[in-house]
């Protein structure tokens, strides 16, 4: 089984579809899988619901998808730094489904390990217990929160080998290891693509099982949300 | 003399202990970071997947997969770890963090903490602060006493969407430090600001609190 293919637009051939679900990986432009959303921009597929963290910024990441109105629904816990999204959310042509950050992750870690709901104490007496199932455990409150599954998992790593057992570099690891197993299927894009026997089986942070699909998306040209730099103690 | 804004964080550094895994919110808190003492052991998290944030980089050593929860750049240190977003919030929400300090816009004589949401307003989202305020060992707000129209902010009922309910364990502002024993217990005002009276204090806080 060949895994890997020679661009974005062929890794997602026959994958996409109006209305279907996106996970999607990053934190803000850290870690963004920006060849593949260049890909889904390029296929014109619409109505999508991306489940992501952030929502990129204007023009960049998600923002393009925004941009270009293919996003239906976004399920994020912040999506500030981002004009287009404000003025779509504001005229009522994007839904937005808030969701903490914890309760994030752990709903597409659920869904991606089988397990459809789950109880937490986040968000307890907020907004975001509204109309949720309450229990109590060993005198605690907890809501119960449903995993998420979704059709498509994008992703971006650093390195991968042949056989799709990848590695994150540093903080680009954030959701993009969580979102890759919240669908049957996850494509993911690397900075550089090894042969098997490369790295070490005991440092692969996500195994080849969920990668079915690879790109190498070098060069990349990473970008900064804020620099902030300190200078030389005299 | 009220407390500027480091001196808020130099106050809320002294609630630090040799050992503690800590995560700072943005704002005041993130000032915490220059005030934890010399011969500490003080670990930060950073939610976006790393225990051991160091300082901003050196001009030309920015790296873009380097980033705090603020999406700022930051430099590792030798006992850095990195993970992802579900390990992250594993170790919030299980209650292996011994210290959140958060800003807020309000907080309410019963703990209630809000601090993510303005309605009408355009609404950013609550990132992971209502996982931090419910899963962390002890929450403490360091915040401006008032808001820039001088209304309390330590106030009896919050009237903005809760982050958290009953979850603070300690208001830290610039006129003086509240502080309950457990979350059953009211807030008691234990220490005040250089030149702050009772009276004033008093005459600028909404919330009941003991003295």
């Amino acid at each position: 089984m060949n895994r890997i293919f020679a661009s974005a637009e062929e890794a997602l051939d026959g994958l996409l579809h109006d209305g279907m679900m996106l996970s999607v990986g990053g934190f803000g432009l850290c870690g963004i899988p920006e060849r593949l959303i260049d890909a889904v921009l390029a296929s014109g597929v619409t109505q999508l619901t991306c489940v992501s963290n952030n929502a990129g910024i204007d023009g960049v990441g998600l923002g393009k998808l925004l941009r270009s109105g293919q996003v239906r629904k976004m399920i994020s816990s912040y999506v500030g730094e981002n004009k287009e999204f404000a003025r779509q959310y504001l005229d009522g042509s994007l839904e937005v489904e808030f969701c903490p950050q914890g309760t994030l992750a752990e709903r597409c870690r659920a869904g991606g390990a089988g397990i459809p709901a789950f109880f937490t104490r986040t968000g307890v007496g907020t907004l975001v217990a509204d109309g949720k199932e309450h229990r109590e455990f060993d005198g605690d409150v907890f809501i119960m929160e449903r995993g998420i599954r979704a059709d498509l998992a994008l992703i971006k790593g650093w390195k991968a080998d042949e056989a799709g057992n990848l590695i994150f570099r540093k903080t680009a690891r954030n959701f993009n290891q969580v979102m890759a197993t919240a669908a049957p299927l996850c494509v993911a894009e690397v900075e550089e693509i090894v042969p098997v026997g490369t790295l070490d089986p005991d440092a692969i942070h996500l195994p080849g099982i969920y990668v079915k699909r690879l790109i190498c998306g070098a060069p990349y040209d990473k970008k900064i949300e804020f620099r902030t730099v300190r200078t030389v103690e005299a | 003399m009220a407390w500027t804004r480091n001196d808020i964080a130099a106050r809320a550094a002294r609630e630090l202990r040799d050992g503690f895994y800590v995560n700072l919110g943005i704002g005041i808190p993130t000032l915490v970071a220059n005030n934890i003492p010399d011969g500490m052991t003080v670990t930060l998290q950073s939610e976006n997947g790393m225990l051991g944030i160091g300082p901003f980089p050196l001009e030309g050593e920015e790296d873009a997969d380097l980033i705090n929860a603020g999406k700022q750049t930051i430099s590792e240190l030798p006992s850095t770890v990195y993970f992802g977003s579900a390990e992250s919030f594993a170790m919030i929400r299980g209650g292996h963090i011994d210290l959140t300090i958060l800003g807020a816009m309000e907080v309410s004589e019963g703990g209630d903490i809000a601090n993510w949401m303005i309605p009408g307003k355009m609404i950013k989202g609550m990132g992971g602060a209502m996982d931090l305020v419910a899963g962390v060992k002890r929450v403490i707000v360091a915040m401006d006493h008032c808001s820039k129209d001088g209304e309390s902010k330590f106030v009896q009922s919050c009237s903005l969407p809760l982050t958290g309910k009953g979850v603070v364990d300690m208001i830290i502002t610039d006129l003086g430090v509240f502080e309950r024993p457990d979350h059953a217990s009211d807030f008691r005002l234990v220490e005040l600001a250089p030149g702050v009276t009772l009276d004033e204090i008093a005459a600028k806080t909404g919330a009941r609190y003991a003295v």
